[in-house]
């Protein structure tokens, strides 16, 4: 027999006033999300376990000094749980403000949209304000590394550790606002223990890490998601059967993701289903 | 694992100082020779990622900095990926992955030797508070060799041509103890009337009753004896300690451990460390109390790396409790196994935070983790666990045995005649600290709780919890800053925001891009004023505030905020 | 060096291939067929279906050899890695499934990788055994080279080339002298249980220890944690089948499941891990020479009758010959011609030479492909194909049994066509007048004829991302795992233990040859090089011949020097690479760079007589500086 899961309690929570029940175990974001209620979150993986480093997803709950991340929080019953109140309101636009100051968020989907919503006003900071403005890692063919878009959301050093890959090629290193996401020693990828799975740059949140096909195009000005389709498929190598969504435009292949839902990928390739596809 | 390493070999040096730590290597895939068995089947390495950071100190402290061959090598002995060392050895400043001199000198510019007149490190390292602020302006000299060496300089001026190059020897701890071998000292009584080292002497002065009586009382009367004592964490957030013991005894979970939190970096701060370097005996002891009461087996002083008498009295300590059976497998006989192990911390505040310091001693990167889980559930490798500050703990050797002393230690420092930490009941009023201390020049404020604080001005304001709360203030750790007309406020507050900034860990964006913008405004603000720098200060504060993940971000604004709110600082 | 995609029909015509329409070229290639079917039977014909098209595709292909033709000769490559798998599992369990899903994996105690370089060659499918790890799973590792996959091993076992029977034996000794084996498994659902124990009686944890070279207390180690675990898997892959005596490899590790209960369970199972992306589902549709889509025996006459009343002709009542055999049958002028889709023989065939030289003796060779191979370069009419995976419609089947669906993302390069389109072109063109309107079509007819894939419309498939076969039924789905009527109080057919003997390999070491070479796959590349070659791969670095650094040493090697190697059959000339993960007298490569290295000029062709695969894993070599 299939063993079965021990059925899950549900539990009650109030969020902006309005009664849900979700199973125990959920965080507040799915409370809120089950409410219908939409809170921009960045650091946040469907794949991964919850970092809450962005802090953009903070609601004020009930009883708490502090703002909560709704990302990572479990909900509990009777939790009285606040998403659009001033004082969350007022965190998200500063967060917002500072990442939007100190970080190239050109390819953030959303980024824009959530300024508008919050009014955040990064150039209120002055012309001065520290940045993480730096040139482009292009050291292979595969993928580029622009860390002048990186917000240090470890997402894509938990896929590559132990949440995934286990190659654990990079890491945070350095401290504060020094930090950065680097191999030993910043040693080229080529050097590393890189080995160009792709699943880092499949769960970046704002380009920093991306295809070379989508960062040459985009530096040529050819890259234009409204002309691409995207079509799932199943990878042409090994017999693991992993699901390839493939990102199409003008009848070539430019970008290979993997549904983060699939029970064989879960959202992870390897080089072979990420990259090889050049011979079609 | 299947680690990727590249060619970088280490030198005989390097590799001496990592076996000298962890024995030499057993197998092959370990760094050592190849042999036949090896080739034929081998057992997974095991990660031992919690020598890490012992092992990391042992190349630095040998060699002077972290080479990629040695990386490497600690990386094939302990299973750990390249990459995930990198990035904890880049975490802590007294580490470098580059190539220095073999000594180093950290000049410290913070809070209390800003206040003595210190700009710049000159010759040396800037360094954040190096916990010597009753002899403010202070240095400290570390230089790589076997053995390494700890100068430490304090009461010098700057501006003394050679002061930081000649070893000369510290002054007695007494002297950091102005109320020293007087009446109505509890906390301190022993210090500077025992031989640090000696436990003989420690137990001809009331040593190892406190235990004995709390064998007699068994753990859960121990744990009602504090309840009742009313002990508060001194460490800062004043949490009830009886409670915190009470929920981890409790936990089902298994094993428990003990952490002592010796890593005092807040600025203005240097009361555990008088306490470890007069009265190590005390803190052992307290710390096996502790142990016993809570159903640990395993305790971790961890002790900022900057503390090298410190580190050195407790190590005696440790050692010879353990020789003469105060630690170990059978403690005075009542069948009660405890034992210490003492970890260097490698110069990072935000390790003092009550889970950052369980992933330094793993391994990890000192981040603070996310709460809940609280430690009492899932702290120190995910194991229910207790965290007690210095002082709190030996607060428990008079709560068994005379019901309790109502003290509290003050790190009284900056414009005042007579600096030194300070021992007096709880509730004092300022006033009468500072009359002990003897202010000099006229008195523009008082910095309580370091730089995560609040100036205050009110001179009748209780010290005790409650009331420095009712003020707006708090006590924090005990420091008590006192600032003169004198002070350059702006450059005080901006060195202030400087030290967050530092020291943030970088996790979360509001405290790592906050502290930035924070100081950011201070420096603009100090050149002219500006209503909308002011503004942007106290949304970036409130932020900080609200959104950050751990104290320090939390805090971060509190002392900028006093400042504008209570001095009229940029009016 | 990397392939240009065909884009039009070729021909040949005075001796070179050149260009032609599409319609002469099918009629090129019909014509052909039909004239040696005329001249020498329907058995002449040989079909070399594509483990990496669609099952539609596998399903169109077996059709058109049995019905258009009207022979069973046709089959893939699977044989060159994992027909033993299916042999074995097959005669033990009557379904050549993988038994367990990779949820399983997850959710077991023990795993036992033998002979699988998973994390390299199946990354994917080691996610799920990291996972399990993490979660406190204990895993073994047992490959002659310290891989990837031996160093997250909680013991690696490096056993000595060739000597897996001994192995599997020695740890049966270990369990039922240690009285570890499941009594009440054994009694109700297995039969041969005596013979078994008596066969390895003599092979105590000593005696293996000297013929596998693995420390006693290691076989010991794995013997207990498999035996005593609740659940535990035992994966495979190459180097269990690459072997002349692959499929007793197989029944070996079959044994010790069938020994210890731990089959037919939730968690426990026995997991052969698939090299190609359809291997599973050619075998499944029927692309194989002695089965019937469903993987229905083609000697059962029930069977025959439904399909000949599906397809309205008779079918042959025996087994088609294997890609071995049809080697053999060229050689000896019974078969003269042959119809290849997507296969490259020529450089992925032990022995590579010698298959030249038969495939050179057909009188017509129809090649049907992406690319124009070595093996297309031979053909009498090629035939330029889209990319099943992007360019078509369909499903493939994965190591767990999962039909998924393939979705047309790309339209084909050129004048490049869909694999059914063409056959059903060429079928026409020999008198059967076939068309199918999409893959759904094909689908929808080999669901009404094959039980296990009845319940899966393509909307199942999509709604559930694939469903694990069996699925009788479009109302439900079946446990992730096999044979669970095993457990059942009266189990159905028994599953037999098999009585093996140990037998090194072919190729001997001698004086001369003091090497065992071994072969493999890495992590960026894959088979013969042709579709992984089209990336920039920054961890390629072309073929090499690897040794320990012991050996180098005695050598006087340094890395990147170019090295003579020889075997009895052939030399190669490649650089140096020193991987400490080898041991003195081991030596690796891979079969990816066949243009710069060609490998298998090294192999042995010595097959395994049940499943016909080939000797990759074992050849005997001799290392020369080149001065």
């Amino acid at each position: 027999m299939i063993p079965l899961q021990p059925p899950r309690r549900l539990i009650d929570v109030e969020v902006d006033g309005e009664a849900v029940r979700v199973p125990e175990g959920s965080t507040v974001l799915d409370a809120c999300r089950t409410a219908g209620k939409d809170i921009p979150t960045l650091c946040y993986g469907d794949t991964l376990t919850p970092k809450n480093a962005c802090r953009v997803c903070v609601v004020e709950v009930e009883g708490s000094r502090t703002l909560a991340p709704a990302c990572s929080r479990k909900a509990e019953a009777g939790m009285v749980v606040g998403t659009d109140t001033a004082r969350a309101r007022h965190s998200r636009k500063v967060v917002l403000e500072l990442l939007a100051s100190s970080t190239d968020l050109s390819t953030t989907p959303m980024a824009k949209e959530w300024m508008a919503d919050y009014g955040a006003d990064p150039a209120r900071f002055g012309e001065e304000a520290a940045t993480v403005a730096q040139p482009p890692k292009v050291d292979n063919d595969l993928y580029v590394r622009d860390y002048g878009k990186c917000i240090l959301c470890y997402k894509c050093v938990d896929a590559c550790g132990e949440q995934w890959q286990n190659s654990f090629a990079i890491s945070v290193a350095g401290r504060g606002f020094d930090a950065t996401i680097s191999t030993e020693f910043d040693v080229a990828l080529t050097d590393s223990a890189c080995v160009y799975c792709g699943n880092c740059v499949e769960v970046c949140p704002t380009g920093a890490l991306s295809f070379k096909t989508e960062f040459d195009m985009r530096a040529e000005g050819t890259w234009d998601e409204s002309e691409q389709t995207t079509t799932t498929t199943i990878c042409s190598y090994c017999g693991v059967g992993c699901n390839l969504t493939l990102h199409v435009q003008d009848n070539k292949i430019v970008k290979v993701t993997s549904p983060h839902d699939n029970p064989v990928t879960h959202g992870n390739l390897c080089i072979k289903g990420r990259f090889g596809y050049g011979y079609v | 694992m299947d680690l990727h390493f590249g060619d970088a070999e280490p030198t005989a040096e390097e590799r001496a100082a990592v076996d000298a730590l962890l024995g030499p290597p057993v197998t092959a895939w370990e760094g050592g020779d190849r042999t036949e068995a090896d080739l034929r089947s081998a057992a997974r390495a095991e990660q031992a990622r919690d020598r890490l950071l012992p092992a990391l100190h042992a190349v630095n402290d040998r060699v002077g900095w972290i080479s990629e061959g040695a990386l490497a090598y600690i990386c094939r002995r302990l299973t750990i990926p390249p990459a995930e060392a990198y990035g904890v050895a880049s975490f802590y400043s007294l580490f470098s992955m580059e190539p220095r001199p073999a000594r180093v000198l950290h000049v410290c510019t913070d809070l209390a030797c800003l206040a003595k007149g210190v700009r710049d490190a000159g010759e040396g390292v800037a360094s954040p508070c190096l916990g010597l602020c009753e002899r403010a302006p202070a240095a400290l000299a570390l230089e790589a060799g076997l053995p390494p060496k700890a100068t430490v300089y304090g009461g010098s001026p700057a501006a003394d041509a050679t002061p930081y190059t000649v070893e000369r020897p510290e002054p007695p701890v007494a002297d950091a103890v102005p109320q020293a071998g007087g009446q109505g000292l509890v906390l301190l009584r022993r210090v500077g009337v025992v031989d640090p080292a000696s436990l003989d002497d420690y137990r001809a002065n009331g040593g190892y009753q406190a235990l004995r009586r709390a064998f007699e009382l068994g753990p859960a009367g121990v744990i009602r004896e504090v309840t009742e004592a009313g002990l508060v964490g001194r460490g800062g957030a004043a949490f009830p300690t009886g409670r915190k013991w009470d929920a981890t005894a409790r936990q089902p979970d298994q094993p428990h451990y003990l952490v002592c939190n010796a890593d005092e970096s807040e600025p203005g701060t240097f009361k555990d460390r008088v306490i470890m370097e007069g009265d190590p005996y005390a803190l052992v002891e307290a710390m096996t109390i502790a142990a016993y009461a809570t159903g640990c087996r395993k305790g971790y002083l961890y002790i900022r790396g900057e503390y090298p008498r410190a580190t050195a009295a407790l190590e005696t300590a440790i050692r010879t409790a353990r020789a003469r059976g105060m630690l170990g497998a059978d403690i005075l006989g009542h069948g009660f196994a405890f034992d210490i192990e003492l970890r260097k911390g490698a110069g990072a505040y935000i390790c003092g935070e009550e889970t950052a310091i369980f992933n330094s001693i793993e391994g990890y990167r000192g981040e603070p983790r996310t709460k809940p889980p609280f430690p009492v559930e899932k702290g120190l490798f995910g194991k229910p666990t207790v965290v007690n500050n210095v002082e709190t703990l030996v607060n428990v050797l008079p709560i068994l045995l005379t019901g309790g002393s109502d003290t509290k230690l003050f790190c009284v420092s900056g414009s005042v005649g007579r600096p030194g930490v300070y021992e007096l009941p709880l509730g004092t009023p300022l006033r009468e600290l500072l009359d002990l201390a003897r202010p000099a020049g006229r008195l523009k404020a008082v910095l309580l709780g370091g730089a995560a604080g609040s100036f205050v001005t009110d001179l009748d304001v209780p010290l005790s919890f409650e009331g420095t709360r009712a003020a707006g203030a708090t006590l924090g750790s005990g420091v008590v800053m006192v600032l003169d007309e004198e002070v350059d406020l702006p450059a005080f507050l901006v060195r202030i925001a400087a030290f967050f900034r530092d020291e943030s860990c970088g996790q979360c964006v509001p405290c790592r891009v906050g502290t930035v913008r924070q100081e950011e405004a201070l420096h603009r603000l100090g050149r002219r004023r500006s209503d909308e720098d002011l503004v942007l200060l106290r949304e970036v504060g409130q932020t900080m505030r609200d959104a950050s993940i751990c104290g320090l971000g939390q805090t971060a604004w509190n002392a900028v905020e006093s400042a504008i709110d209570r001095l009229g600082a940029f009016k | 060096m990397s392939y240009d995609r065909l884009t039009h029909p070729l021909v040949r015509e005075d001796g070179v291939l050149r260009r032609a329409s599409w319609d002469e070229a099918l009629d090129a290639a019909a014509r052909g067929f039909l004239r040696n079917i005329a001249r020498h039977g329907p058995d002449s014909f040989a079909m070399l279906s594509c483990a990496r098209s669609t099952n539609e595709m596998n399903y169109v292909g077996q059709k058109f050899t049995r019905v258009v033709v009207g022979t069973n000769n046709v089959d893939s490559c699977n044989r060159t890695c994992h027909a033993p798998s299916v042999a074995g599992l097959s005669a033990v369990f009557g379904s050549g499934g993988g038994t367990s899903s990779y949820q399983e994996v997850e959710d077991t105690d023990v795993i036992i990788m033998w002979g699988s370089a998973a994390r390299n060659a199946h990354p994917i499918f080691f996610h799920h055994v990291l996972k399990a790890i993490h979660k406190g799973a204990r895993m073994f590792a047992v490959d002659p080279r310290r891989t990837g996959t031996a160093q997250w091993a909680d013991r690696w076992l490096g056993l000595n080339v060739g000597t897996d029977i001994p192995l599997a034996h020695a740890i049966a000794r270990e369990i039922i002298h240690e009285r570890l084996h499941n009594e009440t498994f054994i009694r109700r659902a297995t039969t041969g249980f005596e013979e078994f124990a008596e066969q390895v009686e003599p092979w105590t944890l000593s005696v293996a220890e000297q013929v596998t070279g693995v420390p006693k207390e290691a076989i010991r180690e794995l013997a207990h944690a498999y035996a005593r675990a609740d659940r535990a898997q035992l994966c495979w892959t190459l180097g269990i089948t690459e072997h002349h005596n692959a499929t007793d490899n197989v029944r070996a590790l079959i044994n010790l499941a069938l020994l210890t209960g731990h089959v037919g369970r939730y968690g426990s199972g026995l997991s052969p891990l698939r090299g190609q992306n359809n291997v599973q589902g050619g075998g499944d549709m029927g692309a194989i020479p002695n089965r019937l889509p469903g993987f229905q025996d083609i000697l059962d006459p029930e069977i025959r009758q439904r399909f000949e009343n599906a397809w309205q002709v008779p079918i042959q009542p025996r087994y088609g010959l294997n890609l071995t055999q049809m080697l053999e049958a060229m050689a000896e002028g019974e078969l003269t011609t042959c119809y290849l889709i997507g296969e490259n023989p020529v450089q992925s065939e032990a022995d590579s030479l010698a298959c030249v030289k038969r495939l050179s003796m057909l009188d017509h060779l129809v090649v049907q492909d992406i690319f124009l191979t070595k093996t297309a370069q031979m053909a009498d009419v090629v035939l330029p194909a889209s990319a099943a995976w992007c360019e078509s419609e369909g499903t493939f089947t994965n190591s767990e049994r999962r039909v998924q669906r393939v979705r047309k993302a790309l339209d084909p390069p050129g004048e490049a066509r869909d694999d059914i389109w063409i056959m059903c072109e060429i079928a026409r063109r020999m008198g059967h007048d076939w068309h199918y309107d999409g893959a759904q079509e094909v689908w929808d007819e080999l669901r009404r004829l094959s039980p296990a894939h009845t319940g899966m419309t393509y909307r199942r498939l999509e709604e559930h991302q694939g469903i694990q076969w069996p699925c009788p039924s479009e109302d439900a789905i079946e446990p992730p795992y096999l044979h669970g009527r095993l457990w059942k109080e009266d189990p159905g057919p028994r599953a037999p233990f098999a009585v093996l003997e140990h037998s090194p390999p072919v190729d001997l070491l001698d004086e001369e040859y003091p090497f065992r070479l071994t072969t493999g796959r890495r992590l960026d590349s894959y088979n013969t090089g042709v579709q992984s070659s089209g990336f920039a791969s920054p961890l390629r670095r072309g073929e090499t011949i690897e040794l320990c650094p012991e050996d180098a040493a005695q050598l006087g090697l340094a890395r990147g020097e170019e090295v003579r190697i020889s075997s009895r059959r052939g030399t190669v000339v490649a650089p140096v690479h020193i991987d400490p993960a080898l041991r003195p007298g081991l030596v690796f490569m891979t079969m990816h760079f066949p243009d710069e290295v060609d490998t298998n000029a090294l192999t042995i062709e010595a097959t395994c007589p049940i499943a016909g695969t080939a000797e990759f894993k074992a050849a005997a070599v001799r290392i020369e500086k080149v001065s």
